[in-house]
C-alpha cells in the first residue's frame, strides 16, 4: 500500500526479464475489453513464456476484469503456465493412441533424462515438459512436440536422442 | 510437371520438410522445369513422407516413405537419367485402399496446395457459395441440407438443417456462425487434416451456413495444439479476402461475411458448445444448461450456430451435387460418408473416408491392413472419452449411429483406437476416467467427485488392491454420474467403464481376484523371473535394477528377489537375451 505517485512510473514486473513495453500495443488494442482476455494472455505467454502473478493482475486491470477472474481463467486452461518454462517446451502426448502405444514409457525416459518432473525447468533452463491430451498426429504415436514441431513413432531411445540433438545445437550456438 | 510433398503435421513429423528442401535444392541445381508445392495429409500417415510426381503426360506417380536417397532417385528420374525410383513407388494394395475410399470431406486433402487459393478455385472451389447466394434463397439451401440428411460430425449426429433452420428463425439482426475446431477427442485428427489440407473448403462450408442462417460474421475456434492448422487457415482467410470472397458484397450480391480465428487454450470441455461460447467470451470454459440453445442465445447472447469442421467440409459438395446425391450414400439413419482416424495397434494408421454403414471389419482389415505385427484384434475404442470399447466379437457391426449406440459406444468424432491382446481393458478404463477427471470443469458434483471416486477404484484394481464388490460399486457410480451430470462430458464419461465392464468383465475379475493382468500392462500385478536357460549372466539387469532385487554371479543365471522387486520392468527392457520372463 503506498501513495499514488507510482501512477506516473512505468509498471515493473517482479520478473525483471519481462519487458512490458512489448505487450503494451496488445493491451492498448484490447483495453477495457474483457472478451479478449484469453487472447491477451496468450499473447503475453507467447512473449514471455509464462504468466507471473503480477503480470496477470496488470493485464486484468488493463482489460477491466477482476484479478481473481483473470487468475481463474489462467488456472482453467492447461495452456497457461504460471511458472517459467524451458527455452524449449516439450509437449508429451498422453492421448489415447499414444497411451496404447506406450506414451508412459516415453515420459519416463524424458523425465529421467532431463532429471525433472512435469512442469519443472531443467537447471540449464533449456527444457521443461508438459503432458498434453493429443497433438493430432495419432497415427505416428507415440508423439511429442517441441517448439511446434511434432516428432512421431518415438521410442525411449529416439526421444532422448532428439533432446540430445537440441542440446548439441544449443551448445554450438553458444560457441 | 508438378511435384507435391505431403506436409500435414503428420508428414512434417515424419520429416517432410527436410524432403521438401532437398527436392527444392535438387530442382534448382539441375535446372529441372517443374512446380514444387506442399499439400495436406492424404490420410496414409503410415507411408509418410509422401511425394507425388505428375509427369508432363499427366501420369501420376506416388512415392512413399521418401528418404534422402529416394529424393536422389526421384531427381534422376526427373532428369531422365537411369534411376531406382521405382522401389519407392506406393504398393498396389495401398493404392487400392486409397482408391476404394469415397472422399467428400477429404476430397482435396493431399491433392491441392492448401496455401494457394487458385488450386481450390480450380477444383470447383467457391462455386457452391456462389450458387447459393446468386441462385438459391436461404430456405432453399436449408431444404437441400434437409434432403442430404447430413448429421453433425462433432459427435451427436444432430441434423444440420434443423440447427440452421432454428438459428435462421431466431429473432435478431446479428447472428454468429461458429466452427468448432476444438477436436478434443484424443485419437481423432480428421478436423486437423481438413484445416491443414483444404482450409478453403471449410471456409466455403461456413459461408454457406452463414448465408442460410443470415449471419455476417463467423468464428473458428481452433485448439491451441494445432499450430500448423492455425497458420494455414489464417493464410486462407487472407487470400479469400484479397479475392473478395470474404468481405462485403460477395460475388456482387448483398451477402457480406467475414471470418476470424480464435485459438483455444487447452481444455477438452471447450469442445462442448456452451463451454466453447464461454471460452470465446474470455471466460472459463464452463458449460451451462440448455435451453436456451445457442440458436437462441449464443455468443454474446446473440443467436449463434455451431457446427463441427467435418460437418462444414461436406456442405459445398452437397450444394454442388445435390442433397439427394449425398443421401444416396450410407444407411437409412446415417447418410453420407464419414472420416475415421485409425490409430493404436493398427498396421496402416491414418485417415479413411468411407460410406456410413461400412463395418468395423472392413475398415480394420481393409484400409487399416489389420493389426500391427500380425497380433489378434481385441477391441476398438470409438468415440473417445465419451465412447466405448467394442470387442472383437462385434467386429461385423456396421458403423452408423444406431448400430454403434447399441454396442454402448458412440460414433463420436470418428476416432478409432485399435487394441490388440497387449492392451489391458481395465487400464484403458482407468486411462479415460483419469482423462475426464483432469478435464472436468468442476461445475457439477457428480462429474467432479463421482469420476474421482471411480478413478480411485480403477487405480486400486490396476495396482493389485482391488476388492470384492469393486465391480458393483463401479457400475453403480457409473450410472449415477451418467444421470447426475449437467453436460455431455459427465453424462458420457462412464461409457468407457460401462462398456469394458460389459465386454471384458473377466479382465476386471482377473485383476481383482487372481491379481493378474493378462495383457501384462499393470506393472504391480506382474512378476519377473529370470529364465535360467537364456540368461548368460551378463550382469546388466542387476546393474540397472533400482531396488537391488537382482543378484548373482557373472556368467551364471541371475535371480530376482520378488520381495524386493518394485516391478519397474527395467530388467526385461535392458536384457538383450530376452531372459527375463514377465507374467
Ligand atoms: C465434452 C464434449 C466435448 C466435445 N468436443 C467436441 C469437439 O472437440 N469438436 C466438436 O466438433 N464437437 C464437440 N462436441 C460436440 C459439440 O458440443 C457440438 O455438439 C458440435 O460441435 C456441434 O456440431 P455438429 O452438429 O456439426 O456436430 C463436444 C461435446 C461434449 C459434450
Ligand atoms: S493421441 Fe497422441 S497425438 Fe493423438
Amino acid at each position: 500500500m503506498g501513495c499514488n505517485c507510482s501512477e506516473n512510473k512505468k509498471w515493473e514486473c517482479s520478473d525483471s526479464s519481462i519487458d512490458i513495453a512489448l505487450l503494451e500495443p496488445e493491451l492498448a488494442k484490447h483495453a477495457g475489453s474483457p472478451i479478449n482476455l484469453i487472447k491477451v494472455l496468450q499473447k503475453a505467454q507467447e512473449l514471455y513464456g509464462y504468466l507471473p502473478l503480477d503480470l496477470i493482475v496488470y493485464i486484468s486491470s488493463a482489460l477491466g476484469v477482476k484479478p481473481a477472474k483473470a487468475l481463474g481463467v489462467v488456472t482453467f486452461y492447461t495452456q497457461f503456465k504460471t511458472k517459467p518454462v524451458g527455452k524449449h517446451l516439450i509437449l508429451l502426448c498422453r492421448g489415447t493412441a499414444c497411451h496404447v502405444n506406450g506414451a508412459s514409457g516415453i515420459e519416463e525416459a524424458v523425465s529421467e533424462y532431463l532429471g525433472v518432473s512435469e512442469g519443472d525447468i531443467t537447471p540449464n533452463g533449456l527444457f521443461s515438459y508438459n503432458n498434453v491430451a493429443c497433438l493430432g498426429c495419432c497415427s505416428l504415436s507415440p508423439v511429442m512436440m517441441i517448439d511446434n514441431k511434432a516428432y512421431g513413432n518415438l521410442t525411449k531411445d529416439s526421444a532422448v536422442k532428439i533432446l540430445k540433438e537440441i542440446e548439441m545445437r544449443e551448445a554450438s550456438l553458444c560457441g | 510437371m508438378r511435384i507435391t510433398v505431403g506436409e500435414g503435421s503428420c508428414g512434417v513429423a515424419a520429416g517432410a520438410t527436410e524432403i521438401y528442401s532437398l527436392l527444392e535444392q535438387g530442382i534448382k541445381a539441375f535446372g529441372i522445369d517443374c512446380m514444387l508445392t506442399v499439400t495436406g495429409c492424404i490420410g496414409m500417415c503410415y507411408l509418410e513422407p509422401i511425394v507425388n510426381v505428375t509427369l508432363s503426360d499427366g501420369q501420376l506417380a506416388t512415392y512413399v516413405r521418401v528418404s534422402a536417397e529416394a529424393v536422389g532417385e526421384i531427381l534422376k528420374l526427373l532428369c531422365n537419367e537411369e534411376n531406382n525410383a521405382e522401389q519407392y513407388l506406393i504398393a498396389q494394395q495401398d493404392q487400392e485402399n486409397l482408391d476404394a475410399q469415397q472422399r467428400i470431406a477429404l476430397q482435396n486433402c493431399g491433392i491441392i496446395d492448401p496455401e494457394n487459393i487458385d488450386e481450390y478455385l480450380d477444383a470447383q472451389g467457391y462455386q457452391a457459395i456462389k450458387k447459393c447466394i446468386t441462385e438459391l434463397t436461404p430456405e432453399q439451401v436449408i431444404d437441400e441440407m434437409q434432403a442430404s440428411g447430413l448429421g453433425g460430425r462433432g459427435g451427436a449426429g444432430f441434423p444440420t438443417w434443423f440447427k440452421w433452420q432454428s438459428a435462421r428463425g431466431s429473432e435478431g439482426d446479428k447472428k454468429y456462425m461458429i466452427c468448432n475446431a476444438d477436436e478434443g477427442d484424443p485419437g481423432a485428427f480428421m478436423d486437423r487434416a481438413v484445416i491443414e489440407g483444404d482450409p478453403h473448403q471449410l471456409i466455403e462450408g461456413i459461408m454457406i451456413g452463414a448465408y442460410a442462417i443470415g449471419s455476417d460474421e463467423g468464428i473458428v475456434y481452433v485448439r491451441a495444439e494445432y499450430p500448423l492448422a492455425i497458420v494455414r487457415l489464417e493464410l486462407a482467410i487472407i487470400q479469400a479476402r484479397e479475392r473478395g470472397i470474404l468481405g462485403e458484397n460477395i460475388f456482387g450480391t448483398d451477402f457480406c461475411f467475414d471470418l476470424a480465428i480464435k485459438a483455444g487454450a487447452g481444455a477438452f470441455v471447450c469442445g462442448e458448445e456452451t463451454a466453447l461460447i464461454a471460452s470465446l467470451e474470455g471466460e472459463r470454459g464452463m458449460p451451462r444448461l440448455k435451453p436456451p440453445y445457442p440458436a437462441q442465445k449464443g455468443f454474446l447472447k446473440l443467436p449463434s450456430n455451431i457446427n463441427n469442421v467435418e460437418t462444414f467440409a461436406n456442405v459445398p459438395w452437397i450444394i454442388r451435387n445435390g442433397g439427394s446425391a449425398f443421401a444416396a450414400i450410407g444407411t437409412e439413419d446415417s447418410k453420407g460418408t464419414k472420416v475415421f482416424a485409425l490409430t493404436g495397434k493398427i498396421a496402416k494408421g491414418g485417415l479413411a473416408e468411407v460410406p456410413m454403414g461400412t463395418t468395423i471389419r472392413e475398415i480394420v482389415y481393409g484400409v487399416g491392413g489389420g493389426i500391427r505385427g500380425g497380433k489378434a484384434f481385441k477391441a476398438v475404442q470409438m468415440g473417445g472419452p465419451s465412447g466405448g470399447c467394442i470387442p472383437a466379437k462385434l467386429i461385423d457391426t456396421m458403423i452408423d449411429y444406431r448400430s454403434l449406440a447399441a454396442t454402448g459406444a458412440i460414433m463420436g468424432s470418428g476416432g478409432m483406437v485399435i487394441m490388440d491382446e497387449s492392451t489391458c481393458m481395465v487400464d484403458m478404463a482407468r486411462f479415460f476416467i483419469e482423462f475426464t477427471c483432469n478435464e472436468s470443469c468442476g461445475k457439477c458434483t457428480h462429474c467432479r467427485i463421482g469420476n474421482r471416486r471411480m478413478l480411485e477404484i480403477l487405480e486400486r484394481i490396476c495396482n493389485g488392491e482391488g476388492q470384492d464388490g469393486d465391480i458393483e460399486l463401479l457400475s453403480a457410480l457409473a450410472e449415477q454420474v451418467k444421470d447426475g451430470s449437467l453436460c455431455g462430458l459427465g453424462q458420457t464419461s462412464p461409457n468407457p467403464v460401462l462398456t469394458t465392464l460389459r465386454y471384458f468383465r473377466n479382465e476386471y475379475e482377473d485383476h481383482i481376484y487372481n491379481k493378474k493382468c493378462t495383457a501384462r500392462q499393470c506393472k504391480p500385478l506382474l512378476t519377473y523371473t529370470v529364465i535360467d536357460d537364456l540368461c548368460i549372466g551378463c550382469n546388466l539387469c542387476a546393474k540397472r535394477c533400482p531396488s537391488g532385487a537382482i543378484t548373482g554371479e557373472l556368467k551364471k543365471p541371475y535371480i530376482i528377489d520378488n520381495e524386493k522387486c518394485i516391478q519397474c520392468g527395467k530388467c526385461a527392457e535392458v536384457c538383450k537375451f530376452a531372459a527375463v520372463a514377465v507374467d
